[in-house]
């Protein structure tokens, strides 16, 4: 199994040498500083904002909420996506900068949820964006939320930026 | 700078060869990278880690404590992922000076450092026209915020970039007025000069040599407040009202020389409250040590340890004041300057000139400095006090220990 990080006995005695890969070392700095846009849709934004609270703490991660879809690299679709607001998230993901990944958040946004039978409601907000990790739960706790979290960070220390090419930036796993 | 370009060409003959200009530039060249890869760099990113661990604190929250010892790595990753990200620049922007603007910030922050004192001796240039130069070059940063607001396209950048060099150049104009009774007490314009004329101990430093003196070292440190576009007065970067300012549509790398700025901008702003009114490198004369007898007797260590300290902990309280004090409105930050700081600092320019002139005839003013030092010691205390009532009120515990 390979391991991001080894320690290699050099031919010098009690001298190790550590070893790793240039793309786990970019992946190291990408994972732990996933900045997350600031964006709630309903009700799972108000457990979106208990997470970045004191006792869930989503800071402890690296990842702190920025306003401005430039400069963040994870959109926490948390909530219902009615159609109006679809086109908005669309164009919000769009506005988002290379390397971006997405957390469905909630039924809802998985699938459309309690309220999918409404005639204005989107069922499932991978209809319209890639989706990494769903999260379910109506509406899921901070714990469920952080959780997802350390996902996205595992997915990306999985993935070989270096390698990709330049069409597939999206992490497939 | 030049006493150590002598002392380098005195010691190495070849460079005798090479006209004097060039190795010059090439010497001052060479102490401005190391500069800011080994101060402004480190310092600015170790800072945010600090701001973000303190802020954790105090919103009873724990801070990065993922990467490395305690989260202490958390300012590369940031950095790494931010030198990674797309570099983006908008279809309808102002494509040459959305690209400029975030370099003229970044310039107008580092120039600053040119005269920015380190210890006895331990300045880039020690230029006549220290603190002058100051208020001159930290105008830049001003005009490339502006840029950068203005080119972006966007209305929040616009807005954030108009009610930043509103702000700026409005508190210029207190901070410049509150600069004036150092710079008649001392009668120099030059940092080192400014930091002589005060001595070791507290009531020897400017902020209590008289009442004057006193008012203008809150005006200057609040003024350097709005200035360096710190909450309470962040509002050019509002994320409630503005979505994030004047750097709304930048991205990775751009950002962060904006950001870059802002933190390095701490440690001037705390370096010049130092300078001015905090007595500087200052320590009392059997603590001077030179560095193992080295550069001979310029460089005094332990005056380096002292201001730095000083200035890490004026650091400290930007950062505390950051998250404890809401935002202003634009209305009311516009009020504190021009109705009161701007009145209040000419006050203190005619107050300080009558009092040079009865400080000759009555020596007894002389003493209103330990006055003055007692009355500063209770800010702290009083603040130390009212601490201790509000944890005994909400009956918790104070844990010193940072480190969770």
């Amino acid at each position: 199994m390979y391991k991001p990080m080894s320690l290699v006995p050099s031919g010098e005695p009690g001298a190790t040498v550590i070893t790793t890969r240039v793309d786990d070392v970019l992946n190291w700095g990408r994972a732990n500083s996933l900045w997350y846009m600031l964006f709630g849709l309903a009700c799972c934004a108000i457990e979106m904002m208990q997470t970045g609270g004191p006792r869930a703490d989503l800071d402890r991660f690296g990842a702190v909420p920025r306003p401005t879809p430039r400069q963040s690299d994870l959109m926490l679709v948390a909530g219902t996506l009615t159609y109006k607001m679809a086109i908005r998230t669309k164009l919000l993901y769009e506005q988002m900068t290379e390397p971006k990944f997405v957390i469905a958040m909630g039924s809802c946004a998985t699938c459309g949820g309690l309220f999918s039978p409404g005639y204005s409601v989107l069922k499932g907000v991978d209809k319209i964006i890639p989706v990494d990790v769903y999260l379910p739960g109506c509406p899921p706790r901070p714990e469920a939320l952080t959780e997802a979290l350390i996902h996205v960070q595992r997915q990306i220390k999985r993935s070989r930026p270096l390698r990709q090419k330049h069409e597939d930036t999206k992490i497939i796993t | 700078m030049e006493r150590l370009a002598d002392y380098i060409v005195y010691n190495l003959p070849f460079l005798q060869q090479i006209p004097r200009v060039i190795v010059d530039l090439i010497i001052m060249l060479f102490f401005a990278t190391c500069m800011l890869l080994f101060w402004v760099a480190l310092f600015a990113g170790i800072t945010s880690w600090v701001e973000r661990r303190v802020a954790g604190r105090i919103q009873s929250r724990i801070g990065p404590n993922r990467v490395g010892p305690q989260g202490f790595l958390q300012w590369i990753a940031d950095g790494l992922k931010c030198f990674l990200k797309e570099d983006f620049v908008p279809a309808a922007a102002d494509k040459k000076l959305f690209l400029l603007a975030p370099y003229i910030v970044f310039a107008g922050m580092f120039a600053v450092f040119v005269v920015v004192p380190f210890g006895d001796g331990l300045i880039i240039s020690n230029l006549n026209i220290g603190i002058f130069y100051v208020l001159a070059i930290s105008s830049l940063v001003v005009v490339g915020i502006l840029m950068s607001g203005w080119s972006s396209n966007n209305k929040w950048s616009l807005l954030g970039g108009m009610r930043s060099a509103a702000q700026i150049v409005s508190y210029e104009i207190p901070v410049s007025l509150a600069i004036l009774p150092v710079i008649l007490l001392t009668g120099s314009l030059g940092m080192q000069d400014i930091i002589r004329a005060q001595g070791p101990y507290p009531w020897q430093w400017f902020a209590f040599h008289n009442p004057f003196t006193f008012i203008a070292f809150f005006i200057f440190f609040i003024g350097a407040l709005a200035e360096g576009n710190r909450t309470p007065f962040d509002i050019p970067e509002a994320e409630s009202e503005l979505v994030a300012g004047y750097n709304t549509e930048y991205s990775g790398m751009r950002f962060v020389f904006f950001f870059f700025a802002e933190w390095a901008n701490l440690y001037i702003i705390a370096a010049l409250t130092v300078t001015l009114f905090l007595g500087g490198w200052n320590t009392p004369a059997h603590l001077y040590t030179n560095l193992f007898g080295l550069l001979h007797r310029s460089v005094d260590v332990a005056g380096t340890f002292v201001f730095i300290l000083k200035s890490l902990f004026l650091v400290f309280v930007i950062i505390w004041i950051r998250w404890t004090l809401p935002r202003l409105r634009v209305d009311q930050m516009m009020d504190v300057c021009w109705k009161y700081f701007v009145p209040f600092s000419f006050a203190n320019i005619v107050g300080t000139i009558i009092w040079m002139v009865l400080a000759d005839a009555a020596p007894v003013l002389g003493y209103v400095r330990y006055i003055l030092f007692v009355v500063g010691l209770m800010v702290p205390l009083a603040i130390a006090m009212k601490i201790t009532r509000n944890f005994r009120l909400a009956k918790s515990e104070i844990h010193l220990n940072p480190f969770i």
